[in-house]
């Protein structure tokens, strides 16, 4: 932080050497930066909070990747990753595990980003994407390809995509009424959601045992298995929906003063929400592509974030931190708890959501927020 | 029902104004071939019965809603036409019910105001900053810019909302029904903070208000809606008489000097508490209480 005080303090000094007009302090939260035309205020809890999630993500990544039925020591994790694996663990680390971790940690960050900005929009934790069905349509959508079409990651990916959308769409149909109340968009998604599990219930019995297998494992939210396609699919969803969520937090926190407010402050309103929906979707639908749809991540990842940074704003980031961390630290407990057996990760985090899920059920119920 | 532009704005310009306006929800007609000015550095209050269609009309003037027929003028084009941001630097809007997200200081809210102005990396320049403790000092909160919003009494919060608008510096400023669920106090309290932005700062005002006396002794020009229509408009002391308050709230009325500001003074007439004692019959209107009476 010093380096950002000291930029800090040098444009303090440039702004009212330059400025003829008094200006009183005014102590808005965040750290400023300025220099010339360019200013840009940052939240330094949140980035601290980043950073400290970043740093346990890495070291609960390189502790999965030591642990196993053949265990590698972290000194040679390391030395692999560095590029200098020794005879075994080249295998193990490159082709098993760590694409294993890296898929977790993606598809986390995705669920917790699409959570949080959903859970804004909606003005309800309860409006998480996995919640109100989303993430169902998109697992319905990578179904059909799986069981029809014995269909490769990518058009996996596309199909979740597409079934991502189209049960946003309907939802949001079914929803409507003079405009979208979020308690009635809530009901609709969980409606929704039991619609669509009955629907690939129905799909799993009618189709071939093979894919059956296939797609039942992959229903319940699994990192077994991943392969680098995998990671291929969420690092291109991040690295081009990740930095669309950034930008869009701006009017996220507009739109959190209500419509009408965000357009007199000139937000154009029916695009920023169409454009958050999208790339929620999106988030939400590639998470589900790589490795299913993982329950309950999106839904906590944005609560959490919110409680670590304290900040009354969406934190689209820190929630991508905090579900990768979730993520990651459910799958090395699914893979060790139960050692040989390995639990898919889905059913590890339907424990944290679970209850969290309940609380909040109840607690709205008593205050008449549902 | 078309209004009559001719009283008291005929030579004062306009920078906002409707064009035979009309503005529907679905196939609910609210509002129906409008005429209005904005006079320019004035307040105008609109008032009128409950769902006579004036925050749908605010609503319109402030770009929020498109009007299914006419248009709304805003600098010699077509609000529609101009892209949000541009209006929104030229035109403030207070609605009904904004909401303030939980846990937000005031100072946060109020630099919210600056939106229009920013830019990707251009979040919180020396300007903003000047205009965010400008717009805290002008509304009286500078004191309170580091306490969250949601702590704020009714009076102070609306005081907040109206600092963030004011920091979007506009010279154009919309406010729909400041003064509901405030007690008297705060809404006068309010009002004179209007008063003092238009007096002292040159903006100009619309606002929408349910309190008529208020809207006479606060206004320079009012407009008296009925039915999605224009009744009268023009000086509170032209304008409101006994007879467009029978128009307008279909009610009767006394309509004396407001003792203090010397403004027109509504008092209704009820059926039920007519008979005080000291009720001059000839300024009684109302055939129906002549003849009871």
């Amino acid at each position: 932080m010093t380096l950002l005080d000291d930029l800090h303090r040098g444009a303090d000094d440039l702004a009212t050497s330059e400025s003829s007009r008094e200006v009183a302090a005014v102590s808005i939260s965040g750290r400023v930066i300025r220099r010339r035309g360019f200013s840009v205020r940052l939240d330094p809890r949140a980035i601290g909070v980043c950073v400290g999630l970043a740093g346990l993500i890495v070291i609960v990544g390189l502790w999965s990747i030591s642990v196993g039925d053949f265990p590698i020591p972290i000194s040679d994790v390391v030395a692999t990753l560095l590029g200098n694996p020794t005879e075994d663990s080249e295998f193990i680390v490159g082709t098993l595990r760590m694409p294993r971790v890296l898929v977790g940690t993606g598809v986390g960050a995705a669920f917790g980003m699409s959570g949080a900005i959903f859970q804004s929009l909606v003005r309800n934790p309860l409006g998480s994407p996995d919640i109100i069905g989303f993430t169902g349509g998109a697992a319905l959508g990578a179904v059909v390809m799986i069981v029809y079409f014995e269909a490769s990651a990518l058009q996996v990916s596309i199909g979740a995509v597409a079934g991502g959308l189209i049960a946003a769409v309907l939802v949001y149909l079914l929803a409507w009424k003079r405009g979208v109340q979020a308690y009635r968009l809530v009901l609709v998604g969980i409606g929704a959601g039991f619609a669509i599990s009955a629907v690939i219930d129905y799909m799993i019995t009618r189709a071939e045992i093979n894919d059956v297998q296939r797609a039942a494992v992959w229903l319940t939210g699994s990192l077994n298995g991943r392969s680098w396609d995998e990671v291929r699919i969420v690092v291109v969803a991040l690295a081009v929906l990740g930095p669309l969520a950034v930008l869009m937090q701006r009017n996220l926190d507009r739109l959190d003063l209500g419509d009408d407010t965000a357009a007199g402050l000139g937000v154009n309103v029916g695009r920023a929400k169409l454009m958050l929906v999208l790339v929620g979707v999106g988030l939400a639908a590639l998470g589900v592509a790589a490795a299913g749809p993982v329950a309950f991540v999106a839904f906590v990842s944005g609560p959490i974030a919110r409680r670590l940074v304290s900040s009354p704003r969406a934190c689209i980031v820190p929630a991508a931190f905090v579900g990768a961390l979730v993520t990651v630290v459910a799958d090395l407990a699914a893979r060790r708890l139960l050692a040989p057996t390995e639990l898919p990760v889905g059913i590890m985090t339907a424990l944290i959501g679970a209850p969290y899920l309940l609380w909040l059920l109840t607690r709205q119920a008593r205050t008449g927020a549902l | 029902m078309t209004a009559t532009l001719t009283e008291s704005n005929g030579t004062a310009s306009a920078r906002l104004r409707a064009k035979s306006v009309s503005l529907a929800y679905d196939d609910h007609v609210v509002v129906d071939h409008l005429d209005l000015d904005i006079p320019d550095g004035k307040v105008t209050a609109i008032i009128g019965p409950n769902a006579c269609g004036k925050s749908t009309l605010l609503r319109a003037l402030a770009r929020l809603l498109r009007p299914s027929s006419g248009h709304v003028v805003l600098d010699g084009e077509l609000i529609h036409k101009r892209p949000t941001k541009d209006v929104a630097r030229r035109l403030g809007l207070l609605p009904q019910t904004p909401i303030a997200p939980e846990g937000i200081t005031v100072v946060d809210l109020v630099a919210r105001g600056r939106t229009p102005h920013q830019k990707l990396f251009q979040q919180w320049s020396t300007s903003d900053e000047a205009a965010v403790s400008a717009a805290l000092e002008a509304t009286g909160t500078s004191a309170l810019a580091d306490r969250a919003v949601d702590e704020l009494s009714g009076g102070q919060r609306q005081r907040v909302w109206i600092a963030m608008a004011l920091a979007q510096e506009t010279e154009l400023l919309l406010l729909d029904e400041p003064t509901t669920f405030l007690d008297i106090a705060h809404q006068i309290d309010v009002l004179d903070l209007v008063d003092e932005l238009n007096r002292d700062r040159g903006r100009t005002v619309v606002i929408v208000l349910h309190d008529l006396n208020l809207a006479c002794r606060y206004a320079d020009h009012v407009v008296a809606m009925r039915d999605g229509g224009i009744v009268a408009v023009g000086r509170p002391a032209e304008v409101i008489t006994a007879e467009t308050v029978r128009d307008v709230f279909g009610l009767d009325s006394m309509v004396i000097e407001d003792p203090v500001s010397s403004t027109p003074l509504v008092v209704p007439i009820s059926a039920r508490r007519e008979n005080a004692p000291n009720l001059p019959s000839t300024q009684r209107l109302g055939a129906e209480t002549e003849t009871r009476s």
